[in-house]
């Protein structure tokens, strides 16, 4: 486990700019995560956001400047083990259809456990995966019935609580949520984040948060906007 | 979970249109199989038209054309064997058994063979078979006779009828030798062989209805069927001999020694070397054929491809998932080109089980209408190789949409375009 005090992410000088593109997509001069900490990162589509994800899960390499997760900088780790960084130390929450319809609802959370060792061993310090991942679900509000049932049987808020359940379970450091809220109705999206930052809590997860759903920031001790000029703007 | 799982899970949910790909490709695997098999069965039949015969000996021509005549009843003898010279040859130590046949008459588009009822004894087919009757029995009587299958089938003949042999070749009716009915006393089982298409009757019946005829013509005086028993009907010449030897081994000596006989010329075949040898200048079709199902495989697997290539876009959703809990670019690779190999060896096991039950199906018909017994015998290494081959064409076409899907999936990463 990580203590209090640690630096989860790190982003210095750090700079994205597509092949035959002029500008920056991102420009973050530096950032700074301890463990527990949640930021709260808003920006209209087109801002940006997709690149930042796809940059902290070590699927773009920055064009300058580095991405430091958990201490390891992600560019001095060749392409599979950034792969095996993001399986063992991460869990991703989408907008929607995060789920693999082919599978049940616990099947869907143990997935994660597939591609992560890591993962696997945590997930099994206490009890066995499946029972992890049950008390998980339960924690979500998700009913033993839907345990079993094909996802298709389930709300969008249920989904998205399922997708939740599968980034937490094996306790990854760092938790990306892209806009997990945006095909909730305000009662869903209060009671989603209600249940994600208790979960989130209760493992001590770095949350990155991506919404353009200004109410939501209120709830986030941080923030940071991505805009169409790619500044960074405020800090909190 | 892993990833055959996913991938068996995953076409399982997709699985209506993936059933039909697996169908395209048992389609394709049957044809190919059975296309083979078929020509293999053709060939072995066709070689063993004849068995346990060492030698067919006929007037002095090219071993085909002997072939084609005395065995397939097509074309003409170019001179008939004295009854002598077949005499004294049939009396040779070496030579266990002789069997003399007779053509040149016919029956309603039939050919009409005479012989002696040792033709029964000794004539062998596809795995050393004796002819056997439907009904009935061999002649033994000057106007009697025996039908092949098809004759029976196609002028509706049954034991008892009587039939009227035509003149020559062509059924004209001012050639029939109307004064001198057959009775069919016997109706052989389908063969496969050129036998169902012919009659069989004695070689002194032959002699029997062409005793009053003179070149080819009836002649002024009229005998009529029990006179014409008063005399010899032992036949001047014949058209050629079927010959079975003590020993095989003095085969190739006995061909040369016919060969060589001073007093006739004439022409001893191996019916087994000359049937292959026939069999040689027509197995072009077979070539064609193999390459009709080589096509349509390929077709099969065309067709498995559009299906997969297909399907990648609406698994551009499930395959950014499992890239965000971890799977690797390669996993998304190996889990499409899993799905191709699944789906093929289900195409071809259901191929190969619709092959089998096919045969299963077809082969009392079979057996029926071509005398053919296709036998439930597993792949035979050939077809085997097939099996192989189409599996190993399906992973080289699986590497389309499986580097498709790999070059996607770092392009998009963890993000979802909806």
């Amino acid at each position: 486990m990580n203590s209090k005090s640690q630096t989860v992410i790190k982003l210095d000088q750090l700079k994205f700019r597509w092949p035959n593109q002029i500008a920056d997509t991102i420009e973050i001069d530096e950032l700074q995560l301890e463990a527990g900490e949640h930021l709260f990162v808003r920006g209209a589509s087109g801002s940006g956001k997709t690149t930042l994800l796809n940059l902290l899960a070590g699927i773009h390499k920055p064009t300058n400047g580095k991405v430091e997760l958990l201490g390891q900088n992600l560019a001095s780790l060749s392409v599979s083990q950034r792969d095996q960084f993001r399986a063992d130390h991460m869990g991703v929450v989408f907008q929607q259809f995060n789920l693999l319809p082919y599978l049940t609802t616990l099947e869907n959370v143990t997935l994660s456990c597939a591609f992560s060792k890591r993962k696997q061993l945590r997930a099994s310090e206490s009890s066995e995966v499946i029972t992890t991942a049950k008390n998980l679900l339960s924690g979500l509000n998700l009913s033993e019935e839907l345990h079993k049932a094909p996802v298709s049987e389930l709300s969008v808020g249920q989904q998205q609580r399922v997708a939740v359940a599968r980034a937490l379970i094996g306790r990854p450091e760092i938790v990306i949520a892209d806009e997990p809220t945006s095909a909730l109705d305000a009662d869903n999206r209060d009671r989603f984040l209600d249940l994600l930052f208790q979960e989130v809590d209760a493992q001590a997860c770095t949350l990155i948060f991506v919404s353009h759903d200004p109410q939501i920031a209120k709830r986030f001790e941080r923030s940071i906007e991505l805009t169409g000029k790619r500044e960074l703007e405020g800090v909190l | 979970m892993n990833l055959l799982r996913i991938t068996l899970k995953s076409a399982r949910f997709r699985k209506v249109s993936l059933l039909l790909t697996v169908l395209s490709i048992a389609i394709s695997v049957v044809l190919l199989l059975g296309v083979d098999k078929t020509r293999k069965e053709a060939k072995s039949s066709f070689l063993n038209t004849i068995s346990e015969t060492d030698l067919i000996v006929g007037a002095r021509s090219g071993p085909t054309n002997l072939l084609l005549y005395s065995v397939f009843h097509i074309g003409n003898a170019t001179n008939n064997i004295s009854w002598e010279t077949y005499e004294s040859i049939a009396a040779k130590d070496e030579i266990a058994w002789t069997v003399p046949i007779s053509l040149g008459d016919s029956h309603r588009g039939f050919r009409v063979m005479g012989t002696t009822p040792d033709y029964f004894e000794y004539y062998r087919y596809r795995d050393k078979q004796p002819l056997t009757f439907d009904s009935g029995e061999r002649f033994d009587d000057t106007y009697e006779a025996v039908v092949g299958s098809d004759v029976a089938r196609d002028l509706s003949y049954k034991v008892g009828d009587e039939i009227i042999i035509s003149h020559g070749l062509v059924s004209a009716d001012f050639a029939n030798h109307e004064d001198k009915p057959f009775k069919v006393v016997g109706i052989l089982k389908k063969t496969g062989t050129p036998v169902d298409r012919t009659t069989i009757v004695s070689l002194a019946g032959l002699e029997a209805i062409h005793i009053d005829w003179q070149s080819g013509a009836r002649s002024g005086v009229k005998l009529d069927a029990e006179q014409a028993l008063q005399f010899d009907l032992t036949p001047k010449s014949i058209t050629a001999f079927m010959v079975g030897l003590e020993n095989k081994a003095l085969t190739f000596r006995v061909q040369r020694d016919i060969n060589e006989f001073e007093n006739e010329p004439m022409s001893a075949i191996i019916p087994g070397a000359t049937l292959a040898e026939f069999w040689r200048t027509i197995s072009a079709v077979e070539q064609i054929l193999l390459i009709i199902s080589g096509f349509v495989l390929l077709t099969g697997l065309l067709g498995m491809l559009t299906t997969i290539l297909s399907t990648l876009n609406e698994r551009r959703r499930e395959i950014a998932v499992l890239r965000s809990i971890g799977a690797r670019a390669i996993h998304v690779m190996v889990l499409i080109m899993l799905e191709t190999l699944l789906v093929v060896i289900a195409g071809c096991i259901t191929g190969v089980a619709m092959l089998y039950g096919l045969l299963a199906l077809g082969r009392p018909i079979i057996a029926r209408r071509f005398g053919v017994d296709l036998g439930l015998s597993w792949l035979d290494p050939t077809q085997q190789l097939i099996i192989i081959a189409v599996i190993l064409g399906a992973v080289l076409v699986g590497l389309i949409p499986g580097f498709i899907a790999y070059r996607r999936s770092i392009q998009d990463g963890i993000s979802l375009k909806v």
